[in-house]
């Protein structure tokens, strides 16, 4: 039977978790216990609704509906002096709770303190700009566009930025693989050359200790030195240099039958 | 280059040096090696240094420029990313005839560390490559291995580029 | 789509021939002067820059979507790629980061030998600086001399790691090696060097050098409001004559131990910013200096003792059955630390460099999110460079000191 792969969450996984393993988590603290935070998070509190708030590491963590985010940004930065957006961007948990985690850190610089402010938005739902506020989130709304196809309302430029304007798929999604698609791995061929130069270039190596033994044109091979492009599938030429033929193992030879009965 | 100097006490005390073109040719063109600034990622820090105070790549004859259309090899130092693919082919077709490429570090030989899907798996697919550099990031010393290399290249190719295997077996 | 064989030039959504008296120029993604691959659309009236428009992701590598698939241990070498010039820098704000996940502290020696290479790696890429920044205004001796001193730096990182760019040289938990036999010595005559040379060669060459002050003075001005509203860090916030250095305000390692000034300049011109890096050098030897007289008398313990996180030392586990098992397990499963999220903010050369890493108790982060300072110094650009000259571009480019390994990722 073929190995179940999930589709949901293509990312790497441990090949082995030990069942009675119980994962510790990191401590979380009552906002409470910092007397800063906790007048922060009632200023907020006025004004909104707060799902949930926290101290995890030394930096508050308040989450708010996604409908009130530039309302919360707002109040942060003209109540509670948070005058910069260090970060903003997100997290996909379309997998485990079919939903997006947009986050935004924040930095007071007076009472030197960090905080994040967080909220869930579906997928195919949009956010409310904050680059009235801060505008170092135009380029980070823009990133965020880029990777996870959240969009920003309201944004003077929304488009993308690190991954070309014709580019398909968002490639910080967890569904998205590594190594890309389809699309993703014959960009450059399409772009500079056309759908026909695809058989003449030939698919990526993905493979890192990939050897092909009769290709003379590209870079690794197991063999002599032979001229560019030179044909030796019938054999090359005899010179007295010496080379391992072993190199290559080929599994479907020689092994070992262990199992006797089949 | 020992066949062009000239031996005035054998040559009857004339200036004579006797050569065959493709000598000639292949001496000026290996000796004056002009490379492309392009510098692309961490490598490119490595091939600036190589031009620098302490390596100084004047010696050999190669003197960096800024534009494809003055310069004879292009170094690509770094790793090249799908987006830039098409700028990568697009300097290199502006180069003039003959040209030839050094692919620098890892990362241009085959995609390196960064088997990713926003990265070309080695910039053979998009330009013709002479000598790859291997290292991340190969060091000065590597680079200027290279250029050597190149002028060894050179000096054994035809004239003539219409006679080179290279030439015949490019993609456009 | 481009046809194949036909290689015109070809801009997305650009129209270059305009009805509207101004000209759009392109400039980059190769441009000697971009510092990597910066591409700038810029519309121009006249010689004025009317509007600006930064093309950035021709760097783009996925660094982050690498991060969600490499267990903790192996991402720590892709993060040398992010700021390659002071490679150092990415090491330890990621090791840093996961530290305080797991809640381990680096050994004290481990913590000497850190804060030396963070200096280091902060000289070699504020020599750095000064020689492109000087190179793109037209000062091409200026470069020659900041390469030889930058070679002497590399050098102290090639005896401490054996690499001259990307050094890798800090660990999760510590650091690999300790100090070679006559590192010492050799630091402090660099320190020596850098300190004669700074007096004597740049600040002769630069510092009331009519044309270099004529080209930096005044160009590129940004204001305190401005320079917060963009997300800028580091010298182009103190440029500005904010006084926010993560080093003093939110202490690290064993900056809250050592003496040292932080430089601010109130002119807000690049001008400004080129005297702030200076004098940043100036007290980048004064720290390393003290921190040679930290590191004798300390226990030569250089990895932090946590097992189930990190590897024994070597001799153990050649002689431990227990450390050799727990090593076994760590190399080909990773370490898992505890659920959690983090975001560690350092200051590294350019800036303020955080990592936001999401941890579900995998052995693979869940999200890792790097915060690169040039990526928001890149967004400045669009704003900045409104109204300046085309010659003055490429100076307020060079004085931002952007790198485009972190801008990209």
């Amino acid at each position: 039977m073929r190995k179940y792969v999930p589709k949901d969450n293509v990312q790497g996984k441990a090949y082995y978790t030990d069942r009675f393993h119980v994962t510790p988590s990191v401590p979380k603290e009552n906002v409470a216990s910092d007397e800063i935070f906790a007048k922060q998070l009632a200023a907020v509190e006025a004004k909104m609704e707060v799902l949930s708030a926290h101290i995890q590491l030394g930096q508050m963590v308040i989450e708010v509906k996604a409908e009130d985010n530039y309302k919360a940004i707002e109040t942060l930065k003209n109540e509670c002096d948070y005058a910069m957006l260090s970060e903003m961007s997100a997290v996909d948990y379309l997998a485990k709770d079919g939903n997006f985690e947009v986050f935004y850190q924040l930095l007071n610089l007076k009472e030197r303190k960090r905080m994040r402010l967080v909220c869930r938005v579906e997928q195919g739902q949009a956010v409310e700009t904050v680059v009235p506020l801060y505008k170092s989130a135009n380029f980070a709304e823009r990133e965020m566009f880029d990777m996870f196809g959240i969009v920003a309302n309201n944004h003077p430029f929304m488009k993308r930025i690190l991954m070309p304007d014709d580019w398909e798929g968002y490639p910080l999604l967890k569904t998205y693989p590594l190594h890309g698609d389809e699309f993703a791995s014959w960009y450059e061929v399409d772009k500079i050359f056309g759908k026909d130069a695809r058989e003449a270039i030939g698919p990526e190596i993905r493979d890192q200790a990939e050897i092909e033994r009769y290709d003379t044109k590209r870079f690794s091979r197991v063999g002599h030195e032979v001229p560019f492009g030179a044909d030796i599938s019938e054999g090359e030429p005899e010179t007295p240099i010496e080379y391992s033929k072993t190199l290559l193992v080929d599994y479907t030879k020689g092994t070992k039958q262990l199992d006797k009965r089949k | 280059m020992a066949q062009h100097q000239v031996n005035y006490a054998s040559s009857a005390g004339l200036p004579i040096a006797l050569t065959t073109v493709d000598h000639l040719v292949n001496w000026g063109r290996s000796n004056s090696l002009w490379p492309l600034t392009y510098g692309l990622a961490c490598c490119a820090i490595e091939m600036m240094a190589s031009g620098g105070s302490r390596f100084d790549f004047d010696r050999y004859g190669t003197i960096f420029r800024a534009s494809p259309r003055q310069s004879d090899v292009m170094i690509l130092a770094g790793t090249l990313s799908k987006k830039h693919a098409e700028f990568a082919r697009r300097l290199y077709d502006q180069m003039t005839e003959p040209k030839w490429v050094i692919s620098m570090g890892s990362c241009a030989n085959t995609g390196g560390m960064f088997n990713t899907y926003a990265t070309v798996q080695g910039v053979d697919r998009i330009v013709p490559v002479d000598i790859y550099l291997p290292g991340c990031a190969p060091r000065p010393e590597t680079l200027q291995y290279a250029m050597m290399m190149l002028q060894k290249k050179i000096r054994r190719e035809s004239a003539n580029m219409k006679n080179n295997t290279k030439q015949n077996l490019r993609l456009i | 789509m481009q046809q194949p064989n036909k290689l015109s030039p070809f801009f997305e959504n650009l129209n270059f021939e305009r009805d509207d008296n101004t000209m759009v120029i392109n400039f980059g993604p190769q441009h000697p002067s971009a510092h990597g691959q910066l591409r700038l659309m810029l519309e121009l009236d006249g010689e004025q820059v009317v509007k600006a428009y930064p093309d950035i992701g021709y760097l783009h590598r996925g660094i982050e979507k690498m991060a969600e698939n490499m267990t903790y241990n192996e991402f720590l070498p892709t993060t040398d790629r992010l700021d390659y010039i002071a490679s150092t820098s990415n090491n330890y704000a990621y090791a840093l980061a996961v530290e305080k996940l797991l809640g381990i502290e680096a050994p004290r020696r481990a913590q000497v030998i850190r804060t030396m290479l963070l200096e280091l790696n902060r000289i070699i890429s504020h020599l750095f600086f000064i020689a492109t920044h000087a190179l793109d205004v037209g000062a091409m001796s200026v470069f020659l001399y900041a390469f030889r001193e930058r070679e002497f730096a590399m050098d102290l990182m090639e005896d401490y790691c054996g690499a001259r760019l990307t050094h890798s040289a800090v660990r999760i938990g510590g650091v690999p090696l300790d100090l070679p036999s006559d590192f010492m010595r050799n630091m402090r005559a660099f320190c020596d060097k850098i300190d004669y040379e700074l007096e004597h060669t740049y600040n002769a060459l630069l510092q009331e050098n009519r044309i270099w002050k004529m080209r930096l003075e005044d160009v590129g001005v940004l204001t305190p409001e401005d320079a917060l509203s963009w997300g800028c860090t580091g010298p182009m916030l103190r440029g500005s004559g904010i006084p926010y250095d993560i080093r003093k305000e939110e202490p690290y390692e064993l900056y809250p131990e050592l003496d040292f000034d932080i430089p601010v300049a109130d002119t807000n011109d690049s001008y400004g910013r080129y005297r702030l890096y200076m004098a940043e050098m100036a007290e980048c030897t004064k720290i390393i200096r003290q921190l040679i007289l930290k590191y004798d008398g300390t226990e030569p313990q250089l990895m932090a003792h946590a097992p189930q996180y990190i590897s024994a030392p070597k001799e153990e586990i050649m002689t431990q059955n227990y450390a050799l098992m727990q090593h076994f397990v760590l190399v080909t499963q990773g370490m898992r630390p505890p659920k959690g999220e983090v975001y560690v903010p350092t200051e590294s050369p350019k800036g303020e460099l955080g990592f936001y890493i999401k941890s579900e108790g995998e052995p693979y982060a869940y999200r890792l999110k790097c915060r690169a300072p040039s990526f928001f110094h890149t967004g400045l650009l669009q704003e900045i460079l409104v109204g300046t000259y085309i010659a003055d571009v490429v100076t307020i480019i060079g004085s931002t000191n952007i790198v485009f390994g972190e801008v990209d990722r």
